[in-house]
């Protein structure tokens, strides 16, 4: 039963059909691929089979993972990493340049947009060369956040139109990174996703001392921060709840379906009229 | 138990390290074309060192479910005959490839090893030792799906990942369930627990049940 094999009706020098074979084919059960390989003519031999084999493995591995790892929403997760590190990077930088230069000009600012300021003078000593070149690292940094941040926010929607237009394209971003794709994060339950970037404090929870995380990075949006606490566990499972449903639709769909922001902003609204209880 | 032909104890960077030989592939210390085999590295190294008995032996056919960026693969590939290498992220799979490239004995596979239907058309039948290195839930399950490539007399050579099954349950009770689960299917040969290079793993030896 040859037919089984990856090398059935190939030409051994088809090297594109056999990659194409070993990514699109499937057996149930194994059998003893060489020798039926060889008894069908497609190899010589098994050293030549094996060769062969590798080959076309090699390239099947190659394209496989490589369009994985080239798709929109890859690129997608790469931007918004790239972003927080920018602005990680920016940030811890500026308090080094705020309190350099806060000794060397003797005055007090803070933050990316002292580094700024201080990136635009004209230093007059080497000391002063050391500090304004490295706040004009902060402000390229702080750039670069900016350009990143741009990226994302014209990226996500085509990606994930419906998450994006219900979390905002940078949160939308922020969980498809969580998740590891748009893939990983359709196929999460909504508890899952109401606790993405709470792990710790999920882990110390289930571990058993610490009460359960009402929500993770979703706390960034709107109808989480501005609920009040008593109701903020409702409104992120609510939202939660929604986007789940969006990230299934972006998914599977890729249509965009604004009825179901719609319904989202009716719950948030039932949930904050219940007042406190 | 004394290590398979193959693989040897050499003296590399002043001390006596496992080691194989080959071209080197990811900036392991060499000396004299034997490249030194981590066992903080590599969990199959681990096992080899704690003079478990894997199954590695020159020629034989291999099966590695969770071969990474093929570190280890290169090792078993420097002894073995073919070795099939399943990894199912994107990422690994890039130097899995390379791997591959300079070693034609290797097969690299970009597949799910919880799916075994998507290679059972390329793994041959009859596999003289199968490793299993999968940060999954249901290890053993991924395990009795893939006993259909092993050999009547062939081994598996698992490692548990404990936080992969239950990161809430003590390791120890997750490799009994574990164990009990791969009962159906193998008879368990040896058990080893892998501290200090490998925390929450344990190593186990089988054989498929007739």
């Amino acid at each position: 039963m040859s037919e089984g094999g990856w090398f059935a009706d190939l030409d051994p020098d088809d090297v594109a059909g056999a990659a194409a074979a070993i990514r699109d084919g499937r057996a149930d059960a194994p059998a003893d691929w060489p020798a039926l390989a060889v008894e069908a003519g497609f190899a010589p031999d098994a050293a030549t089979y094996y060769d062969r084999l590798n080959a076309a493995a090699v390239r099947a591995a190659r394209e496989a993972a490589g369009e994985a790892e080239r798709a929109p929403d890859q690129q997608l997760v790469h931007a918004v990493r790239a972003m927080e590190d920018c602005a990680r990077t920016a940030n811890e930088l500026a308090e080094r340049v705020a309190e350099w230069a806060g000794a060397v000009y003797g005055e007090a600012g803070t933050g990316v947009d002292f580094a700024r300021e201080v990136a635009a003078r004209e230093p007059g000593t080497p000391v002063e060369a050391c500090v304004v070149g490295l706040a004009g690292r902060v402000a390229g940094l702080a750039d670069e956040r900016d350009a990143l941040r741009a990226f994302v926010e014209r990226e996500a929607p085509a990606v994930a139109p419906n998450l994006s237009a219900m979390a905002g394209p940078v949160l939308a971003a922020r969980l498809v990174s969580l998740a590891g794709s748009l893939q990983a994060l359709a196929r999460k339950p909504s508890g899952t996703l109401q606790v993405l970037g709470a792990e710790d404090a999920l882990f110390a929870h289930l571990r058993g001392h610490a009460s359960s995380p009402k929500h993770g990075v979703i706390f960034t949006h709107e109808y989480v921060r501005g609920t009040p606490p008593a109701q903020r566990g409702s409104a992120a499972r609510a939202l939660a709840g929604k986007l789940t449903l969006a990230a299934r639709v972006d998914y599977y769909s890729g249509e965009r379906k604004p009825e179901l922001d719609a319904a989202l902003d009716e719950r948030i609204a039932r949930i904050r009229a219940r007042g406190p209880s | 138990m004394s290590l398979p032909s193959g693989v040897e104890r050499r003296a590399i960077d002043g001390r006596e390290r496992l080691a194989t030989r080959g071209e080197p592939v990811y900036g392991e210390p060499v000396a004299d074309g034997w490249r030194a085999w981590d066992p903080g590295r590599s969990k199959l190294a681990a096992m080899l060192e704690r003079g478990l008995d894997v199954g590695l032996a020159p020629g034989a056919t291999v099966l590695y479910l969770g071969a990474a960026a093929g570190t280890t693969v290169s090792h078993v590939a420097d002894v073995a005959g073919p070795v099939y290498a399943v990894e199912f992220a994107a990422r690994p799979v890039r130097d899995l490839v390379r791997v591959a490239e300079g070693r034609r004995n290797v097969v690299p596979l970009y597949a799910d090893a919880r799916d075994p239907e998507r290679y059972a058309h390329v793994v041959e039948a009859g596999v003289d030792l199968l490793v299993q290195d999968v940060a999954t839930r249901g290890q053993a399950a991924v395990a009795a799906a893939n006993r259909r490539f092993l050999a009547g007399d062939g081994r598996l050579a698992l490692a548990v990942k404990a936080r992969s099954e239950d990161v809430t349950a003590a390791p120890t009770a997750v490799f009994d369930r574990v164990v009990d689960e791969l009962a159906a299917d193998f008879e368990v040969l040896e058990t080893a627990s892998r501290e200090p290079d490998h925390r929450d793993h344990l190593a186990v030896v089988a054989r498929p049940r007739r």
